[in-house]
Protein backbone atom coordinates (compact mmCIF):
# COMPACT_ATOMS: atom_id res chain seq x y z
CA UNK A 1 0.00 0.00 0.00
CA UNK A 2 2.67 2.43 1.07
CA UNK A 3 4.76 1.59 -2.01
CA UNK A 4 1.93 2.39 -4.33
CA UNK A 5 1.22 5.72 -2.72
CA UNK A 6 4.91 6.73 -2.90
CA UNK A 7 4.97 5.73 -6.54
CA UNK A 8 1.93 7.82 -7.32
CA UNK A 9 3.43 10.73 -5.47
CA UNK A 10 6.58 10.47 -7.51
CA UNK A 11 4.52 10.28 -10.66
CA UNK A 12 2.57 13.33 -9.58
CA UNK A 13 5.81 15.16 -8.78
CA UNK A 14 7.30 14.37 -12.17
CA UNK A 15 4.24 15.36 -14.12
CA UNK A 16 3.83 18.66 -12.28
CA UNK A 17 7.51 19.38 -12.89
CA UNK A 18 7.18 18.50 -16.54
CA UNK A 19 4.09 20.62 -17.10
CA UNK A 20 5.54 23.61 -15.30
CA UNK A 21 8.91 23.30 -17.05
CA UNK A 22 7.15 23.36 -20.38
CA UNK A 23 5.10 26.36 -19.35
CA UNK A 24 8.18 28.31 -18.26
CA UNK A 25 10.45 27.12 -21.01
CA UNK A 26 8.34 27.82 -24.05
CA UNK A 27 8.87 31.59 -24.07
CA UNK A 28 12.60 31.07 -23.69
CA UNK A 29 12.70 28.55 -26.49
CA UNK A 30 10.88 30.82 -28.92
CA UNK A 31 13.78 33.27 -28.51
CA UNK A 32 15.73 31.54 -31.26
CA UNK A 33 16.64 32.85 -34.69
CA UNK A 34 14.18 31.85 -37.42
CA UNK A 35 15.07 28.54 -39.03
CA UNK A 36 15.28 27.45 -42.61
CA UNK A 37 11.81 26.45 -43.80
CA UNK A 38 9.99 28.79 -41.41
CA UNK A 39 7.77 31.63 -42.48
CA UNK A 40 8.69 35.10 -41.25
CA UNK A 41 7.09 36.47 -38.10
CA UNK A 42 4.65 39.30 -38.81
CA UNK A 43 6.95 42.28 -39.13
CA UNK A 44 5.55 45.69 -40.08
CA UNK A 45 7.99 48.12 -41.67
CA UNK A 46 7.34 51.72 -42.69
CA UNK A 47 7.08 52.30 -46.42
CA UNK A 48 10.17 54.42 -47.21
CA UNK A 49 9.73 58.14 -47.88
CA UNK A 50 12.36 58.02 -50.59
CA UNK A 51 10.95 57.37 -54.05
CA UNK A 52 14.10 55.49 -55.08
CA UNK A 53 13.71 53.12 -52.16
CA UNK A 54 10.00 52.61 -52.83
CA UNK A 55 10.78 51.85 -56.46
CA UNK A 56 13.54 49.44 -55.46
CA UNK A 57 11.14 47.56 -53.19
CA UNK A 58 8.23 47.80 -55.62
CA UNK A 59 6.02 49.54 -53.08
CA UNK A 60 3.81 52.58 -53.33
CA UNK A 61 1.96 54.91 -51.01
CA UNK A 62 2.57 55.38 -47.30
CA UNK A 63 2.00 53.40 -44.12
CA UNK A 64 3.49 50.01 -43.44
CA UNK A 65 4.29 46.91 -45.41
CA UNK A 66 5.45 43.36 -44.76
CA UNK A 67 8.62 41.84 -46.20
CA UNK A 68 6.78 39.33 -48.46
CA UNK A 69 5.19 42.32 -50.24
CA UNK A 70 8.58 43.34 -51.62
CA UNK A 71 8.72 42.80 -55.38
CA UNK A 72 11.43 40.15 -55.64
CA UNK A 73 12.06 36.45 -55.84
CA UNK A 74 14.41 36.54 -52.90
CA UNK A 75 14.81 39.16 -50.19
CA UNK A 76 17.98 39.23 -48.13
CA UNK A 77 17.43 40.72 -44.67
CA UNK A 78 20.31 41.92 -42.53
CA UNK A 79 19.67 42.69 -38.87
CA UNK A 80 22.39 45.15 -37.84
CA UNK A 81 23.14 47.90 -35.36
CA UNK A 82 25.13 51.08 -35.88
CA UNK A 83 26.72 50.28 -32.52
CA UNK A 84 27.98 46.86 -33.57
CA UNK A 85 31.63 46.76 -34.70
CA UNK A 86 31.11 43.62 -36.79
CA UNK A 87 28.21 45.26 -38.62
CA UNK A 88 30.42 48.28 -39.29
CA UNK A 89 33.19 46.07 -40.60
CA UNK A 90 30.80 44.06 -42.81
CA UNK A 91 29.00 47.11 -44.22
CA UNK A 92 31.27 47.55 -47.29
CA UNK A 93 30.94 43.85 -48.10
CA UNK A 94 27.14 43.99 -47.98
CA UNK A 95 27.27 47.06 -50.25
CA UNK A 96 29.44 45.05 -52.61
CA UNK A 97 26.81 42.30 -52.64
CA UNK A 98 24.21 44.91 -53.61
CA UNK A 99 26.42 46.03 -56.51
CA UNK A 100 26.99 42.45 -57.69
CA UNK A 101 23.21 41.94 -57.77
CA UNK A 102 22.46 45.24 -59.50
CA UNK A 103 25.16 44.64 -62.12
CA UNK A 104 23.88 41.19 -63.00
CA UNK A 105 20.81 41.30 -65.28
CA UNK A 106 19.81 37.82 -64.08
CA UNK A 107 19.65 39.01 -60.48
CA UNK A 108 18.64 42.66 -60.68
CA UNK A 109 14.97 43.09 -59.78
CA UNK A 110 14.92 39.52 -58.49
CA UNK A 111 17.11 39.74 -55.41
CA UNK A 112 16.63 42.68 -53.03
CA UNK A 113 18.36 43.59 -49.79
CA UNK A 114 17.01 45.40 -46.73
CA UNK A 115 18.55 46.14 -43.33
CA UNK A 116 16.82 46.37 -39.96
CA UNK A 117 18.63 48.34 -37.23
CA UNK A 118 18.02 46.47 -33.98
CA UNK A 119 17.52 49.00 -31.19
CA UNK A 120 18.45 51.81 -33.56
CA UNK A 121 16.42 54.99 -33.92
CA UNK A 122 15.67 56.52 -37.32
CA UNK A 123 18.51 58.97 -36.65
CA UNK A 124 20.95 56.17 -35.80
CA UNK A 125 19.99 54.18 -38.90
CA UNK A 126 20.56 57.32 -41.00
CA UNK A 127 24.00 57.75 -39.44
CA UNK A 128 24.88 54.18 -40.43
CA UNK A 129 23.50 54.69 -43.94
CA UNK A 130 25.44 57.91 -44.43
CA UNK A 131 28.70 56.64 -42.90
CA UNK A 132 28.85 53.52 -45.07
CA UNK A 133 26.94 54.86 -48.11
CA UNK A 134 24.48 51.99 -47.82
CA UNK A 135 22.61 51.86 -51.16
CA UNK A 136 19.66 49.68 -50.05
CA UNK A 137 16.80 50.57 -47.67
CA UNK A 138 17.40 50.45 -43.91
CA UNK A 139 14.67 50.41 -41.30
CA UNK A 140 14.73 51.48 -37.66
CA UNK A 141 13.67 49.19 -34.82
CA UNK A 142 14.19 51.52 -31.89
CA UNK A 143 12.21 49.56 -29.31
CA UNK A 144 13.71 46.18 -30.35
CA UNK A 145 10.20 44.92 -31.22
CA UNK A 146 11.27 43.40 -34.57
CA UNK A 147 14.44 42.12 -32.95
CA UNK A 148 12.28 40.31 -30.39
CA UNK A 149 10.12 38.77 -33.12
CA UNK A 150 13.27 37.52 -34.78
CA UNK A 151 14.39 35.70 -31.64
CA UNK A 152 16.71 38.41 -30.29
CA UNK A 153 19.44 37.47 -32.71
CA UNK A 154 22.99 38.67 -32.27
CA UNK A 155 24.03 41.24 -34.86
CA UNK A 156 24.78 41.00 -37.68
CA UNK A 157 22.19 38.38 -38.62
CA UNK A 158 21.29 37.41 -42.18
CA UNK A 159 18.22 35.71 -43.57
CA UNK A 160 17.11 35.02 -47.13
CA UNK A 161 13.40 34.80 -47.87
CA UNK A 162 12.07 33.12 -50.98
CA UNK A 163 8.83 34.41 -52.43
CA UNK A 164 6.76 31.69 -54.03
CA UNK A 165 4.54 32.27 -57.05
CA UNK A 166 1.42 31.44 -55.01
CA UNK A 167 2.10 34.36 -52.64
CA UNK A 168 3.54 32.26 -49.84
CA UNK A 169 7.12 32.59 -48.68
CA UNK A 170 9.70 30.74 -46.69
CA UNK A 171 13.06 31.36 -45.08
CA UNK A 172 15.66 29.54 -47.17
CA UNK A 173 18.75 30.72 -45.32
CA UNK A 174 19.39 31.88 -41.74
CA UNK A 175 22.84 32.88 -40.51
CA UNK A 176 24.27 34.48 -37.37
CA UNK A 177 27.33 36.61 -38.14
CA UNK A 178 30.35 35.36 -40.10
CA UNK A 179 29.49 37.07 -43.38
CA UNK A 180 31.61 35.16 -45.88
CA UNK A 181 31.81 37.89 -48.52
CA UNK A 182 29.52 39.06 -51.30
CA UNK A 183 30.00 36.31 -53.88
CA UNK A 184 30.03 33.23 -51.59
CA UNK A 185 27.03 34.48 -49.61
CA UNK A 186 25.08 35.22 -52.75
CA UNK A 187 25.97 31.83 -54.17
CA UNK A 188 24.61 30.20 -51.02
CA UNK A 189 21.38 32.20 -51.19
CA UNK A 190 20.83 31.50 -54.89
CA UNK A 191 21.33 27.78 -54.38
CA UNK A 192 19.17 27.52 -51.27
CA UNK A 193 16.37 29.43 -53.00
CA UNK A 194 16.58 27.34 -56.15
CA UNK A 195 17.33 30.42 -58.26
CA UNK A 196 20.70 29.14 -59.30
CA UNK A 197 19.24 26.09 -61.07
CA UNK A 198 16.41 28.07 -62.61
CA UNK A 199 18.75 30.63 -64.10
CA UNK A 200 21.66 28.41 -65.03
CA UNK A 201 20.32 24.94 -65.74
CA UNK B 1 -2.30 14.51 5.92
CA UNK B 2 -2.06 13.16 2.39
CA UNK B 3 -3.30 16.50 1.08
CA UNK B 4 -0.56 18.31 2.97
CA UNK B 5 2.09 16.04 1.48
CA UNK B 6 0.66 16.54 -1.96
CA UNK B 7 0.84 20.29 -1.46
CA UNK B 8 4.49 20.04 -0.39
CA UNK B 9 5.29 17.93 -3.43
CA UNK B 10 3.63 20.39 -5.76
CA UNK B 11 5.55 23.28 -4.22
CA UNK B 12 8.86 21.47 -4.58
CA UNK B 13 7.99 20.72 -8.19
CA UNK B 14 7.17 24.38 -8.80
CA UNK B 15 10.46 25.47 -7.25
CA UNK B 16 12.49 23.04 -9.33
CA UNK B 17 10.68 23.97 -12.55
CA UNK B 18 11.18 27.68 -11.98
CA UNK B 19 14.84 27.35 -11.12
CA UNK B 20 15.52 25.08 -14.10
CA UNK B 21 13.80 27.36 -16.54
CA UNK B 22 15.55 30.43 -15.14
CA UNK B 23 18.95 28.85 -15.63
CA UNK B 24 18.08 27.90 -19.18
CA UNK B 25 16.73 31.33 -19.98
CA UNK B 26 20.04 32.79 -18.86
CA UNK B 27 21.97 30.30 -20.93
CA UNK B 28 20.02 31.41 -23.99
CA UNK B 29 20.57 35.06 -23.19
CA UNK B 30 24.25 34.36 -22.82
CA UNK B 31 24.40 33.01 -26.34
CA UNK B 32 22.81 36.24 -27.59
CA UNK B 33 25.43 38.39 -26.03
CA UNK B 34 23.76 41.76 -26.20
CA UNK B 35 20.97 40.62 -23.92
CA UNK B 36 22.99 40.13 -20.80
CA UNK B 37 22.32 43.75 -19.97
CA UNK B 38 18.75 43.73 -21.21
CA UNK B 39 17.36 41.19 -18.77
CA UNK B 40 16.34 43.95 -16.41
CA UNK B 41 18.05 42.63 -13.31
CA UNK B 42 20.01 45.80 -12.64
CA UNK B 43 18.59 48.71 -10.74
CA UNK B 44 18.24 51.45 -13.40
CA UNK B 45 20.08 54.07 -11.31
CA UNK B 46 21.96 53.37 -8.11
CA UNK B 47 23.65 56.62 -7.07
CA UNK B 48 22.87 60.25 -6.26
CA UNK B 49 24.20 63.00 -8.51
CA UNK B 50 26.50 65.51 -6.85
CA UNK B 51 26.48 68.00 -9.72
CA UNK B 52 23.78 69.78 -11.69
CA UNK B 53 23.44 71.66 -14.96
CA UNK B 54 25.02 75.11 -14.52
CA UNK B 55 27.69 73.89 -12.06
CA UNK B 56 31.39 74.10 -12.79
CA UNK B 57 32.45 70.58 -13.77
CA UNK B 58 34.67 68.93 -11.12
CA UNK B 59 38.27 68.80 -12.37
CA UNK B 60 40.08 65.54 -12.90
CA UNK B 61 43.21 64.06 -14.42
CA UNK B 62 43.09 60.43 -15.49
CA UNK B 63 45.41 58.05 -17.38
CA UNK B 64 44.34 57.14 -20.90
CA UNK B 65 44.78 53.78 -22.64
CA UNK B 66 47.19 55.55 -25.03
CA UNK B 67 49.57 56.20 -22.12
CA UNK B 68 49.00 59.93 -21.77
CA UNK B 69 47.29 61.73 -18.92
CA UNK B 70 44.20 63.72 -19.75
CA UNK B 71 42.94 66.62 -17.67
CA UNK B 72 39.55 68.19 -18.13
CA UNK B 73 41.07 71.65 -17.91
CA UNK B 74 43.26 71.14 -20.99
CA UNK B 75 40.12 71.71 -23.11
CA UNK B 76 39.14 74.92 -21.31
CA UNK B 77 38.55 77.70 -23.82
CA UNK B 78 39.18 75.29 -26.71
CA UNK B 79 36.64 72.48 -26.93
CA UNK B 80 33.31 71.36 -25.58
CA UNK B 81 33.74 68.05 -23.76
CA UNK B 82 31.42 65.07 -23.69
CA UNK B 83 32.09 62.63 -20.86
CA UNK B 84 30.70 59.17 -21.54
CA UNK B 85 30.83 56.97 -18.46
CA UNK B 86 30.22 53.28 -19.24
CA UNK B 87 29.52 50.90 -16.35
CA UNK B 88 32.29 48.38 -16.95
CA UNK B 89 34.54 46.97 -19.63
CA UNK B 90 32.83 43.60 -19.75
CA UNK B 91 29.66 45.12 -21.09
CA UNK B 92 28.98 43.12 -24.24
CA UNK B 93 30.64 44.95 -27.09
CA UNK B 94 27.78 44.85 -29.57
CA UNK B 95 25.29 46.45 -27.22
CA UNK B 96 27.61 49.17 -26.08
CA UNK B 97 27.79 52.80 -27.00
CA UNK B 98 31.36 53.56 -27.93
CA UNK B 99 31.55 51.67 -31.25
CA UNK B 100 28.61 53.84 -32.31
CA UNK B 101 30.32 57.06 -31.22
CA UNK B 102 33.34 55.84 -33.11
CA UNK B 103 31.59 56.38 -36.47
CA UNK B 104 30.30 59.88 -35.69
CA UNK B 105 33.54 61.84 -35.17
CA UNK B 106 32.20 64.30 -37.77
CA UNK B 107 29.24 65.17 -35.53
CA UNK B 108 31.55 65.87 -32.61
CA UNK B 109 33.86 67.92 -34.87
CA UNK B 110 30.96 69.97 -36.24
CA UNK B 111 30.04 70.85 -32.68
CA UNK B 112 33.58 71.64 -31.64
CA UNK B 113 33.46 68.84 -29.12
CA UNK B 114 35.75 66.09 -27.91
CA UNK B 115 34.60 62.83 -26.40
CA UNK B 116 36.20 61.22 -23.36
CA UNK B 117 35.18 57.64 -22.61
CA UNK B 118 35.58 56.67 -18.94
CA UNK B 119 35.12 53.48 -16.95
CA UNK B 120 36.32 52.32 -13.52
CA UNK B 121 38.41 49.52 -15.08
CA UNK B 122 42.18 49.43 -15.13
CA UNK B 123 44.25 50.25 -18.21
CA UNK B 124 45.11 46.69 -19.36
CA UNK B 125 41.42 45.72 -19.22
CA UNK B 126 40.41 48.83 -21.14
CA UNK B 127 43.18 48.20 -23.66
CA UNK B 128 41.93 44.66 -24.38
CA UNK B 129 38.29 45.69 -24.42
CA UNK B 130 38.57 48.73 -26.66
CA UNK B 131 40.80 46.83 -29.10
CA UNK B 132 37.70 44.81 -29.99
CA UNK B 133 35.89 47.96 -31.06
CA UNK B 134 38.32 48.82 -33.82
CA UNK B 135 40.50 51.91 -33.61
CA UNK B 136 38.79 54.53 -31.47
CA UNK B 137 39.31 58.20 -32.34
CA UNK B 138 38.66 59.41 -28.77
CA UNK B 139 40.62 58.90 -25.55
CA UNK B 140 39.50 56.17 -23.15
CA UNK B 141 40.28 57.00 -19.53
CA UNK B 142 40.68 54.74 -16.52
CA UNK B 143 39.00 55.81 -13.29
CA UNK B 144 40.38 52.73 -11.57
CA UNK B 145 42.47 54.15 -8.73
CA UNK B 146 41.55 55.58 -6.32
CA UNK B 147 38.65 53.42 -7.36
CA UNK B 148 35.93 55.36 -9.19
CA UNK B 149 37.12 58.65 -7.69
CA UNK B 150 35.91 60.76 -10.62
CA UNK B 151 32.61 58.90 -10.87
CA UNK B 152 32.19 59.51 -7.15
CA UNK B 153 32.94 63.23 -7.53
CA UNK B 154 30.15 63.51 -10.08
CA UNK B 155 27.86 61.31 -7.99
CA UNK B 156 27.50 58.41 -10.41
CA UNK B 157 29.35 55.62 -8.61
CA UNK B 158 26.96 52.75 -7.96
CA UNK B 159 26.94 50.79 -4.72
CA UNK B 160 28.73 47.83 -6.36
CA UNK B 161 31.68 49.95 -7.52
CA UNK B 162 30.84 50.43 -11.22
CA UNK B 163 29.66 53.72 -12.63
CA UNK B 164 26.33 54.62 -14.11
CA UNK B 165 25.85 54.80 -17.86
CA UNK B 166 26.05 58.58 -17.89
CA UNK B 167 26.68 61.45 -20.29
CA UNK B 168 27.85 64.95 -19.35
CA UNK B 169 28.31 67.86 -21.73
CA UNK B 170 30.77 70.46 -20.45
CA UNK B 171 31.14 73.69 -22.42
CA UNK B 172 34.35 75.56 -23.21
CA UNK B 173 34.02 77.54 -19.99
CA UNK B 174 33.98 74.34 -17.95
CA UNK B 175 30.28 74.57 -17.10
CA UNK B 176 28.06 71.48 -17.15
CA UNK B 177 25.37 72.03 -19.77
CA UNK B 178 23.70 68.61 -19.95
CA UNK B 179 23.48 65.53 -17.75
CA UNK B 180 21.96 62.18 -18.69
CA UNK B 181 22.31 59.55 -16.00
CA UNK B 182 20.72 56.86 -18.08
CA UNK B 183 18.95 53.67 -17.09
CA UNK B 184 21.99 51.38 -16.95
CA UNK B 185 20.09 48.71 -18.88
CA UNK B 186 19.52 50.92 -21.91
CA UNK B 187 21.61 52.81 -24.39
CA UNK B 188 20.92 56.53 -24.73
CA UNK B 189 19.70 57.50 -28.21
CA UNK B 190 22.37 59.28 -30.22
CA UNK B 191 20.01 62.04 -31.37
CA UNK B 192 19.44 63.21 -27.78
CA UNK B 193 23.16 63.83 -27.35
CA UNK B 194 23.49 65.44 -30.78
CA UNK B 195 20.53 67.77 -30.11
CA UNK B 196 22.11 68.90 -26.85
CA UNK B 197 25.48 69.45 -28.52
CA UNK B 198 23.84 71.59 -31.17
CA UNK B 199 22.32 73.80 -28.47
CA UNK B 200 25.83 74.91 -27.50
CA UNK B 201 26.35 76.74 -30.79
Amino acid sequence: MKGVSTMSQIRMFLSVTAILSLAFLSPALTANPPSKGDVLPKINLSIPKSLDERTYLGLSGAGTFRIPQIKAKVVIVEVFSMYCPYCQKDAPKINEMYQVIENNPDLKNKVKIIGIGAGNSVFEVEVFKKTYHVPFPLFADKDFSIHKLLGEVRTPYFAAIKMNDDGTHQIVHSQLGDFQGAEPFLELVLKSSGMKQEDNP
Amino acid sequence: MNKKRLKTIIWIAVAISVSTSTTLAFAISDAFKENIYNVGILKPIDSVLKVKVGDRAPEFTLPAVSGEKISLKQYRGKKNVVLSFAPAAWTPVCSDQWPGYNIVKDIFDQNDAVLLGITVDNIPTLFAWTNQMGKLWFPVLSDFWPHGAVAKKYGILRSNGVSERALFIIDKKGIIRYIDVHDINERPALEDLVNELEKLK
